[in-house]
């Protein structure tokens, strides 16, 4: 399980703190899928931040019972000078894995081939990706944390992607976090709106969606406490 | 999750042999000699230190081996400063890192630290030997003494670059005063002079710096009587306790305001 309580987050900025996210409150059980709908702005990377414990809250208590991803196919960790294969190892050390018995399938997942073995900074975009959705997959977590950005790559990759993560591993927690109703209405039973910097709940997934494409109205014509 | 003492510390120690290795590979890569940079990097500068102060005939006149003398002296400012020059800047390179919850700002400045620290050692220890096998240099007078010194010195090092290290999260401007303030401070450290050799009101001002304390105490364990040392090591330790206490709590506060900018 994973609780937050009462989070909140407030970023310095040169007109004093601002506040990104406002006593977050948020309970997700083992095996749940929940969909994060929100805006541009709207504070989703701060909360991913905070899920992850890339950062910490302001206030508030965020309490892991699980244990939780990195942002899924998060490339940003990687060390340009390093390889494929150095990721790896990397990523192994931390978590405290032997690397070697997942060789097999990252190689097979990214068909990078020899490329595995050369530096990241001259991989394409797409290959940057196969490779840290592999890395993703490597190490199993109770709970993912899947960031939008994931539709990069061509159908094929997206194809395997889906397999590996909703099908495959669709025992585990997922926090579904995008601007993109359609694929939150394809992978969750269940959806919370990020509105400036609240967290707000609804019990029917249909309410979730009007509320957000009213909150996408010139004027939010829904005004709430 | 309630996570034991014991495995808090098998997970630290696996993340900051993590980071180290990274390190290593990123800073020297695979290419011709790889990581042997980490100590052949600071030997060469204590080489090159070394042969300019012999022609220099840098030891004002004092029965002082010269080449132990540099060693000696060069080494200790390597301990100090360029461990505080790798952990200016540690945590805004790394902040991608800490999304993988096991790795926090502390381990990353520990995985630099003692990178350093291993690389400035090994350049010492290799120096000695190799002078010592070609018999340019004596043995350490006393080896203890000698450990001690350096021990002291890196104790200093590791202290002062958590504080800056932290402190450059709070501003840039103290990676900026970092750089003259170590330009200055190294003619001031002791390594280019024994603090016997100044009047006593230089004497009285240049113990104030901790690293001139480390640099005597190992010179009297390398050199014994043949020189008259001055240092106090307790005024050293209190100077590094505060340090290391300042330095924990800047970067636990450098920690929880990570990205906050």
């Amino acid at each position: 399980m994973i609780e937050l309580q009462s989070v909140s987050k407030d970023y310095h900025t040169r007109r004093g703190p601002r506040r990104v996210l406002d006593k977050v409150t948020l309970r997700l059980e083992r095996g749940q899928h929940l969909g994060i709908l929100g805006r541009n702005g709207a504070g989703k990377s701060t909360l991913i931040r905070l899920l992850s414990g890339a950062e910490l809250p302001s206030s508030g208590r965020i309490h892991r019972g699980m244990s939780v991803s990195w942002p899924l196919a998060f490339t940003g960790a990687f060390q340009p000078h390093l390889t494929g294969i150095d990721n790896l190892r990397f990523i192994c050390r931390v978590y405290g894995v032997d690397w070697k018995p997942l060789l097999p399938f990252i190689e097979e997942f990214t068909e990078l081939g020899l490329y595995l073995r050369e530096p990241v900074v001259h991989y394409s975009s797409g290959m940057m990706m196969r490779l840290a959705f592999a890395l993703s997959m490597a190490i199993e977590f109770d709970c993912f944390l899947i960031d939008e950005g994931l539709a990069v790559g061509d159908a094929r990759f997206g194809r395997r992607c889906h397999v590996e993560l909703f099908e495959k591993r669709n025992d585990r927690s997922f926090i579904l976090v995008s601007h993109d109703p359609t694929i939150i209405r394809a992978y969750c039973e269940q959806a919370c709106v990020l509105h400036e910097g609240r967290l707000l709940h609804f019990d029917q997934l249909e309410d979730a969606y009007a509320f957000y494409d009213s909150t996408m109205q010139p004027i939010p014509a829904v005004q709430f406490d | 999750m309630a996570t034991t003492f014991m495995r808090s510390l098998a997970i630290q120690r696996r993340v900051i042999w993590a980071l180290m290795m990274r390190e290593v590979i990123t800073r020297f890569g695979r290419e011709n000699i790889g990581v042997l940079w980490l100590f052949g990097e600071p030997m060469l500068f204590t080489l090159g230190v070394a042969a300019l102060w012999t022609a220099a005939g840098f030891s004002h006149g004092s029965n002082l081996p010269i080449v132990a003398f540099a060693i000696t002296g060069y080494s200790s400012v390597l301990m100090w400063r360029n461990t505080v020059g790798r952990c200016t800047g540690a945590v805004q390179g790394n902040m991608n890192l800490l999304y993988h919850r096991n790795v926090r700002v502390i381990d990353v400045f520990i995985s630099r630290i003692v990178l350093e620290m291993a690389g400035a050692t090994a350049s010492f220890i290799v120096l000695l030997l190799l002078f010592w096998g070609i018999g340019w240099i004596q043995a350490p007078d006393d080896m203890l003494l000698v450990a001690a010194g350096w021990l002291m010195l890196a104790w200093f090092g590791a202290a002062l670059a958590m504080v800056v290290g932290a402190a450059t999260t709070y501003s840039e401007i103290i990676d900026r005063l970092w750089h003259p303030t170590a330009y200055l401070l190294f003619p001031l450290s002791g390594a280019a002079f024994m603090v016997d050799w100044l009047t006593p009101a230089m004497q009285r001002a240049v113990l104030l710096l901790p690293m001139v304390h480390g640099v005597e105490l190992m010179r009297e364990g390398y050199f014994g009587r043949i020189v008259r040392t001055h240092y106090d090591i307790s005024y050293m330790a209190s100077i590094n306790l505060a340090l290391t206490i300042i330095g924990l709590f800047l970067l636990r506060d450098a920690s929880r305001r990570v990205g906050s900018k």
